[in-house]
């Protein structure tokens, strides 16, 4: 099988030396890691690999010698290198040169011992890989660390292929710690070897996140033991705060806090990534409320708004108040029934009233209710939003109420409406059996029941009129508010991190892999160039938001779900709040 | 090495197929779909102004020739950069595995690569295609629950517009 050579890219322009690195037998791979330059003491390279052996359960092995050939005439170098195979010995001994000026290298992989099947030759084909070690430690494409009870080996040889390089180039670490402006015995030529690459802010951040993560995890423990606590559980608060979004999205964002700042780390990109999103996108909602708190309470805005809120509900009311009175007319051309009409008519302007003195009775309080609801602006624009939607909510409550009344009398005209057909035509519902059975009547039971049965077909028109207009008026409150959850779902669920990685650095979402062959001539090592692989973007590079419909959350939320860790009954209250049901289908007699 | 041969596709259109032989261990094969004709574009584009010319008589609004203007050059640059595939090359190495590149009119390039730890198989699948039946390549790959079952089929070139008749 042909040889394959990993080899870095940052160490084809280093000076001769030992390649240093792992044999993977399962591949007939040699992963390159670093190479070893001259002058050094073959007893100190050998307790560094066994100590970088020790430290990160990697077979780290002198692979062979590298030549770079800078001057003419440099035959003692070969010679000198030859030596070497004799001093480190490894099964094959892999042999890479590179002339001054020149684009094509030459290798030779040369192996001592017999070969074990007949008619193998001595020498391997070699084939080289370049690949860059930089981003694909930092891309993260390795598999996740083994449990420290498992045996290292054991997991990488599961892992097959390429997965096993980036193992190696991952777990070595230990090596890639020095530098070249180290006093050390050995030097050493990696990615790092210009200086080791660290952030003193990064730094910072990862020793100060112990501390903060345990303070806000005790905090956030608090806050939610005190949310749970029995007094809420008690049924008229716990009835109001399944109805109200703000309290729903309190709750998430409480979930959500405690999930970023749990003790426990990270097990693989995946969730470190979803702690990363869900992080940012509290920071953006954080700050977009604070801007939205900073723009009320300049100039006495807050004012303004009291000012106008009494009489846009004024407003409203009128128009109800107009409506009400073309419905009692003769709406539309329909000739309604002019009792029936005047009953239902008068009986909402009645309720309108008790609505409108009530408005009227809350006035001089809005303000100050206003200016401490402008306050919650700070916990973010998403809580905003929720208590505008439930602000609407509370306002247009009439308009709930005149909608749940139409729908009742209308379940009721049409459930009567129905049995009393099967009476008209001689049958009958049959609770026992679920089905329609023939009945016979009584000659008075047919003479009433077909009585009420045309009383109410023709009184069905003005019912259904009511109970149309209402179930309109409902859904266009319900689409405004329904409008404002998409907009708070999409600030919650938008994973702003993985859109900014893919900007900046997008080599941390690779995927995978591509090969690119390099230039080549005959009779030479085949070159190739390992380079990473985005995906394709699922929508002109922007991930689809996961939540555009009512109550939906990241998947820790759908997680959860399944495990039977949410109360079940929180989701369909999201959704009794907000959706408009037709009359439940009455099956009676 | 290089050696190069001209087929035709079902449509009737001509390929030309590549092959390079890189060495013992890698091999490359290309296909060249034919370019975008001027023809067809030509025709394209008239349709849809002379509709538009239509719309603005009736409408007496010139809104609608420039949003006709404005649909062709939009049509014409998603087509360039979503449909119209210039090359497909399929790249095989020995014992890392096959690469497929597809590159798009507009310079864009799709990679798929398939470690060879994954193939079980490549065969010449037979389809059915309105009234033909026409044999493609495609790629078997394993399943990684069960050992001798197939996880995926994987067609090698793109099925519409590029076949080897």
């Amino acid at each position: 099988m042909v040889l394959k050579a990993f080899f870095p890219t940052c160490c084809a322009s280093a000076d001769s030396g030992l390649l240093v690195g792992r044999w993977v037998p399962e591949q007939t791979s040699a992963v390159v890691l670093a190479v070893v330059h001259f002058p050094f003491i073959p007893i100190q390279v050998k307790e560094l690999l066994a100590r970088v052996q020790q430290a990160s359960q990697v077979g780290v092995a002198v692979l062979g010698t590298w030549c770079h050939r800078r001057q003419d005439a440099e035959e003692s170098l070969g010679h000198f290198l030859e030596g070497l195979g004799a001093i480190f010995s490894h099964e094959p001994w892999l042999q890479l040169c590179r002339e001054r000026g020149s684009k094509f290298w030459s290798c030779k992989a040369t192996r001592r011992q017999a070969p074990t099947c007949p008619g193998a030759p001595g020498e391997d084909q070699v084939m080289l890989v370049f690949y860059d070690q930089r981003k694909v430690l930092l891309s993260q494409l390795h598999p996740p660390v083994a449990l420290p009870d498992h045996q290292a080996g054991d997991a990488v040889a599961g892992a097959g292929g390429l997965a096993a390089v980036f193992d190696t180039v991952a777990r070595s670490e230990e090596l890639f710690r020095s530098d070249r402006f180290d006093e050390g015995p050995v030097r050493l030529s990696h990615w790092q070897s210009e200086g080791v690459e660290a952030s003193i802010l990064a730094e910072l951040a990862k020793r100060a996140s112990g501390p903060i993560c345990l303070l806000l995890g005790g905090l956030l423990s608090l806050v939610s033991a005190a949310s749970a606590c029995r007094v809420f559980q008690l049924w008229p608060l716990s009835f109001i705060w399944s109805k109200l979004s703000t309290c729903e999205q309190l709750r998430h964002r409480l979930e959500q806090l405690t999930f970023v700042f749990s003790t426990q780390k990270a097990e693989n990109p995946t969730q470190l990534m979803r702690k990363a999103n869900v992080l940012v996108s509290v920071f953006l909602d954080v700050a977009l409320g604070l801007a939205l708190l900073s723009w009320l309470h300049g100039k006495d805005r807050i004012g303004h708004l009291a000012e106008a809120l009494v009489p846009v509900a004024d407003h409203v009311a009128e128009e109800l108040q107009h409506l009400l009175q073309w419905l009692m007319g003769a709406p539309a051309g329909l000739k309604m029934n002019r009792a029936l009409d005047q009953v239902l008519g008068r009986f909402f302007l009645y309720h309108l009233h008790l609505w409108i003195s009530y408005i009227h009775l809350m006035s001089p309080f809005i303000e100050r209710i206003l200016w401490h609801v402008g306050l919650s602006a700070c916990l973010g624009l998403t809580v905003s939003l929720s208590i505008l939607s439930d602000i609407i909510a509370l306002l247009t409550f009439h308009i709930y109420c005149f909608y749940v009344y139409g729908a009742r009398l209308y379940c009721l005209k049409i459930c009567g409406l129905s049995s009393l057909w099967r009476l008209f035509r001689g049958k009958k519902w049959n609770v026992l059996r679920q089905r329609v059975d023939s009945c016979s009547y009584d000659l008075d039971q047919l003479f009433i029941g077909t009585l009420l049965f045309t009383i109410l077909l023709f009184l069905l028109p003005t019912t259904a009129l009511y109970y149309l207009v209402f179930t309109l008026l409902r859904l266009l409150v319900v689409a405004v508010q329904g409008l404002i959850h998409v907009l708070v779902d999409l600030i919650n669920s938008l994973p702003l991190y993985s859109l900014g990685l893919r900007l900046c650095r997008p080599y941390r979402l690779a995927a995978g892999v591509k090969f690119r062959v390099l230039e080549h001539e005959a009779d030479r090592p085949l070159r190739l160039l390992m380079q990473l692989w985005l995906p394709p973007h699922p929508l002109l590079g922007l991930p689809v938001p996961q939540a555009f419909l009512w109550g939906a959350h990241l998947p820790l939320e759908a997680e959860r779900g399944q495990a039977g860790l949410t109360d079940p009954g929180h989701r369909p209250a999201r959704h009794r709040h907000t959706a408009t049901v037709s009359p439940p289908p009455c099956r009676g007699r | 090495m290089e050696d190069e041969q001209s087929f035709s596709d079902i449509c009737g259109g001509r390929l030309a197929l590549q092959r390079r032989y890189y060495s013992p261990s890698c091999r490359e094969f290309c296909i060249s779909c034919p370019r975008l004709s001027l023809r067809s574009l030509t025709a394209v584009t008239c349709t849809v102004w002379l509709a538009a010319y239509g719309l603005f008589t009736l409408c007496e609004n010139s809104i609608i020739l420039s949003a006709a203007i404005f649909i062709t050059l939009l049509g014409l640059l998603g087509y360039l950069h979503f449909v119209k595939i210039d090359q497909e090359t399929l790249l095989i190495i020995d014992s890392l595995g096959i690469q497929m590149t597809s590159s798009y009119a507009s310079g864009k390039e799709s990679t798929t690569f398939i470690e060879m730890g994954k193939v079980k198989d490549v065969i010449i699948n037979e389809g059915i295609y309105m009234q033909k039946v026409i044999y493609y390549l495609c790629i078997l790959l394993k399943d990684p629950v069960e050992p001798h079952g197939i996880s995926q089929v994987v067609p090698v070139f793109q099925p519409v517009g590029c076949h080897l008749a």
